[in-house]
């Protein structure tokens, strides 16, 4: 569905993606895993057409991305959660999820919002409290349910567990993986928290430097020695 | 003992705020008042009056002295200065709403009105007008717009030079001012789209002044300083308020005697008519996409991106209709004036607009009423006390700034309620 290759990125001379290979099939949730400034951000803004692709192609149903602006990109079916959550804090839960729908028919919104309240019961309670004063899980998931009322096919998570209790964590990605499951939507999910996204993905990368060093399916990585050593040290 | 210690730092402390404040005041007053230009027979001269400059250094301080003391004795903590007012529900503020526009449109059939008051009213709300255009720019979309009076500018002149070149009647230019207006805020649009916050209040800063210098200048077709007069009256269907027309006449139409009252009236509620449309298609609009967009892009433009919005219509938008509001303001204010210059439309005008929004509380209809009676109207009236008009008015500021730090009324209304039809929330218990 997505696919990737030989991307390179930069922010002025700083080089931050140094030959990118990544390929997304239809239906499965690839987890990206890597330390701190890898570049796991930087790909994933560059998949939205940030304008600091320097070589490479990104091509997404086919079609090449060169030179198409974001919000097309995002109306040709890629939802996009941005690290940090970023809701709109002054308007209420009900107006984010509204806005989530900013690029598709109206008509479709009641049932979409039916569908991501389900999803997210929490948000059912809170529809008219403000996006500000919801707790940072509580954000969390209404940015993924923002993210979902735009009915992608690909949906690109930029560390979705940022902040939260483990428990809450958990939760959210027993949420991402029902409706991978049940909506046969297509994931790419970046993470600090590589116990989790190793272990609810179909196939995982892991980036360092801005380069992908390992892939394979998300056993495959867990089980790796290389892997536990670096990031899953005292983990699970 | 010990409570008399607990007692004295907070005054120590004050009497340090409030020398401070003195200070702060000193340096100003210094270039305000502290010297003047003496104009005598050897030429120039500077004339130095250093106790003025002592006298404000000490009103300062003993004014903030008070307000601490005042804050210290009267209220816990000098913050609870702030006036919360009662949550009022939804409903009360659109009755308030309705009731002001009945008192508005019944005001100048009530006994005690006459032509000075229904003269001033109509100014207070071309301000209003103005506020509710400029409020969809800075309220709504949060791009801070120290130029707007411009746009007003471009509709005074845009309805002048038309009417005065091709003969266009009123009604015909005062869509196209507001045409022009747009034009003109897309033109500013663009440069700026970049820009946020201060840099963006900078830019259209000068583009307000760019705006103004090029109306002085270009005198063949502004007649630069001196502005154009002669402008064409408006009608009322046809109807002309003169007392004598080429056409038919007002009071020659419905037979009653000519009286100049007339026409003040009929622009009173042509001022009315457009302030009501601005308000009214500002509330609309906040419940459509386009409207949704602006706020949601002043409160997070990452998102915004993300959610698959392009920022750059969005902003362009928002300039665009704001300054159209401006252009139809300005072309009401031609029409009514009868003559226009560039001094009417300066810097202080940017000024005055943009302290009603922000007074009133930004996004709050009504706050921005409230504001502009108090802006614009006392100053009005007590145009009598005219050296102490400013002095009042700074005064004004400081204690609204106290009380109401985040403007008059300012609680954002939610665009989308409920359901109040339990439909959904039922389905949870069985
Ligand atoms: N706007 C920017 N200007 C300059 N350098 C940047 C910018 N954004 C990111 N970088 C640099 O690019 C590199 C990759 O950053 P990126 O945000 O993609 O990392 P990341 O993998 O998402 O890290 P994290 O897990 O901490 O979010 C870092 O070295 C960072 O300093
Ligand atoms: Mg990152």
């Amino acid at each position: 569905m997505l696919s990737v290759e030989g991307l390179h990125a930069a922010y002025g001379r700083i080089e931050a993606l140094d030959g990118v290979d990544l390929e997304v099939k239809q239906g499965e949730i690839m987890s990206l895993v890597g330390a701190n400034g890898a570049g796991k951000t930087t790909l994933l803004m560059s998949i939205c057409g940030a304008p600091i692709v320097t070589a490479g192609r990104i091509v997404l149903d086919g079609e090449d991305l060169a030179g198409v602006p974001m919000h097309e990109i995002i109306r040709r079916g890629v939802g996009h959660v941005p690290e940090g959550r970023h809701i709109f804090p002054r308007m209420t839960v009900l107006e984010n999820l509204r806005m989530g729908g900013y690029a598709v028919d109206p008509k479709h919104f009641s049932a979409d919002l039916e569908r991501v309240l389900a999803l997210f019961p929490r948000l059912k309670d809170r529809l008219s409290q403000r996006g500000g004063t919801l707790s940072g899980g509580e954000q969390q998931m209404l940015a993924i349910a923002r993210a979902l009322i735009g009915r992608p096919r690909l949906l690109l998570l930029d560390e979705p567990s940022l902040g939260l209790a483990p428990l809450i964590a958990l939760q959210l990605f027993q949420a991402i993986l029902g409706i991978n499951r049940d909506e046969k939507l297509t994931v790419l999910l970046i993470e600090q928290n590589a116990y989790q996204a190793l272990k609810l993905a179909d196939r995982a990368c892991i980036m360092v430097n801005g380069k992908i060093t390992l892939r394979g399916t998300g056993a495959e990585l867990l089980a790796n020695p290389a892997v536990q050593a670096a990031y899953l040290e005292g983990a699970a | 003992m010990a409570a008399a210690d607990r007692q004295r730092p907070p005054f120590v402390a004050m009497l340090r705020d409030s020398a401070l404040a003195a200070v702060v005041a000193a340096l100003l007053a210094v270039p305000l008042l502290g010297v003047r230009l003496v104009d005598n027979a050897g030429g120039l001269t500077l004339d130095y009056r250093l106790p003025l400059v002592l006298y404000a250094a000490a009103a300062v301080f003993a004014g903030r002295l008070l307000l601490s003391l005042a804050g210290h004795f009267l209220a816990p903590s000098f913050r609870d200065m702030t006036v919360s007012l009662p949550r009022m529900p939804r409903n009360s503020l659109i009755i308030v709403g309705w009731v002001l526009v009945a008192a508005a449109v019944l005001l100048p059939w009530m006994p005690f009105a006459e032509r000075n008051l229904v003269d001033k009213l109509t100014l207070i709300l071309i301000y209003v007008m103005l506020g509710w255009g400029l409020n969809i720019v800075v309220g709504l979309a949060g791009l801070l717009d120290l130029g707007y009076v411009a746009f007003y500018a471009i509709g005074a002149y845009a309805y002048a030079l038309l009417s005065m070149h091709f003969g266009l009647s009123f009604w015909i230019c005062l869509p196209l001012a507001g045409l022009m207006a747009a034009l003109f805020g897309v033109a500013l649009g663009f440069p700026v789209l970049r820009l946020r916050g201060d840099y963006l209040a900078i830019v259209t800063l000068g583009f307000g002044e760019i705006i103004r210098v090029v109306l002085l200048n270009w005198q063949a077709v502004t007649n630069g300083p001196n502005g154009i007069t002669g402008i064409e009256r408006p009608t009322l269907f046809g109807l002309s308020f003169s007392r004598a027309a080429d056409g038919p006449t007002f009071a020659g139409f419905f037979g009653i005697e000519f009286s100049p009252v007339h026409r003040v009236y009929f622009l009173y509620y042509l001022i009315l008519a457009l302030a009501l449309m601005t308000t009214l298609f500002a509330q609309r609009i906040r419940r459509l996409p386009t409207g949704r967009a602006w706020e949601a892009l002043r409160e997070d433009e990452i998102a915004c991106r993300s959610l698959g919005m392009n920022p750059v219509t969005v902003k362009l938008s928002a300039f665009a209709i704001g300054a159209s509001f401006a252009g139809l303001a300005g072309s009401f204010f031609a029409t009514r004036q009868g003559f226009i210059s560039p001094e009417s439309f300066s810097f202080i005008e940017s000024a005055t607009i943009l302290a009603i929004v922000v007074l009133g509380g930004m996004g709050s209809q009504i706050g921005i009423v409230l504001a502009a009676v108090l802006l614009v109207g006392l100053p009005e009236w007590f145009r009598d006390l005219s050296e102490y008009r400013m002095l009042v008015f700074g005064g004004a500021m400081v204690l609204i700034m106290l009380w109401r730090p985040q403007g008059l009324l300012s609680r954002r209304e939610p665009t989308i309620l409920l359901d109040p039809k339990p439909a959904s929330a039922g389905a949870t218990v069985p």
